[in-house]
């Protein structure tokens, strides 16, 4: 498929990089990243793959735009409040670049649902809030063998590592179960700065593309960790593989998704 | 004896255990924290009898559940 001039104009920042070019631009075209939660960490993403021409979007929430997530969720305005976060996303990445077809899932991701929803999808990007749907998209990307970008924030810290099948460890190497509820502060009970957001969802768009891409070094094997008060980046090497992971080990103990018991206070996804 | 906690030189005990290290840091919610020492993580049962030796490299890993 030949670029249109209007294509060649949007995308001349790109095609002039070595990295992209024409060819890397005609794969992100041709590619598809699946976010699951269009909030503080999908709302950047969203923005930046849009923009980016990534030609299929999904994305994936049950809620609904409130008041308290304007703070930090940019890809929402004031006028989409009490509207579908996934429909108030599409809009916003279709306004963007008319190039990009959004796929629009308003349903909670469990152990039900999430195979299907992953299946079509060349990477995926875990923007939700809470360990549940962390643990869970770890899992059904272990199994599905897909890649994957993980990412938590709190208060003035955030970080992020990468997954790739066959390439390095997993979520669960890392940490091993969700703590109990209410062990760990969550966002609602600790706050986070509305731009910490902007600045690891980013990061997991920019690992996204490059996966796409196939170029640079992915977080595989390292989790980015930030804190905004120090103003200090830390890449922390992880074990290259560990084999008593009970997911992605040599002798897997999980074979099944789990859905873990919701925290309280936590927005559901 | 000198370690390195999280990427900075700190002058330590000899032979300091990793719970005495997470007492001594200050950690935050230690029961959730994973440790590794020059890049290999120390199951949680052990932390009270791995002893740290000079030069040693330790990272605290937290739980950050947020996003949304």
């Amino acid at each position: 498929m030949a670029f249109t001039n209007e294509q060649l104009e949007r995308y001349s920042r790109h095609i002039i990089l070595k990295e992209v070019g024409a060819k890397g631009q005609k794969k992100l075209l041709n590619s598809s990243v699946l976010i699951i939660g269009a909030g503080g960490l999908g709302s950047p993403a969203a923005l930046y793959l849009a923009a980016a021409g990534v030609g299929t979007i999904g994305i994936a929430d049950a809620d609904e735009v409130d008041l308290s997530n304007l703070q930090r969720q940019i890809i929402h305005a004031t006028k989409d409040v009490g509207k579908p976060k996934v429909l108030s996303a599409k809009e916003s990445m279709e306004a963007i670049n008319p190039d990009v077809t959004v796929k629009t899932y308003q349903t909670f991701v469990d152990s039900e649902t999430i195979m299907d929803l992953i299946k079509d999808y060349d990477f995926i990007i875990d923007g939700t809030d809470n360990f549940p749907a962390k643990f869970l998209i770890n899992d059904a990307c272990v199994m599905a063998k897909k890649p994957f970008s993980h990412a938590g924030i709190l208060r003035f810290q955030g970080q992020l590592m990468t997954y790739v099948p066959g390439e390095g460890p997993c979520y669960r190497c890392v940490f091993k179960d969700p703590p109990p509820k209410d062990a760990v502060p969550t966002c609602k009970q600790a706050g986070v700065i509305g731009a910490m957001g902007g600045v690891i969802g980013s990061l997991q768009a920019m690992e996204a593309i490059k996966y796409i891409l196939g170029v640079g070094d992915l977080l595989t094997g390292y989790l980015l960790t930030y804190d905004a008060l120090t103003m200090e980046f830390r890449k922390i090497k992880l074990p290259q593989h560990v084999k008593s992971c009970p997911v992605c080990g040599e002798h897997p103990t999980i074979t099944e998704l789990i859905d873990y018991e919701q925290a309280e206070c936590d927005g559901v996804l | 004896m000198v370690i390195t906690v999280a990427g900075d030189k700190k002058e330590v005990k000899d032979a300091i255990t990793v719970s005495e290290l997470i007492v001594q840091e200050d950690v935050e919610t230690p029961q959730y924290v994973t440790v590794s020492v020059n890049d290999d993580f120390i199951d949680k049962a052990e932390f009270d009898t791995y002893a740290l030796k000079e030069g040693d490299s330790v990272e605290f890993l937290y739980f950050m559940g947020g996003g949304r």
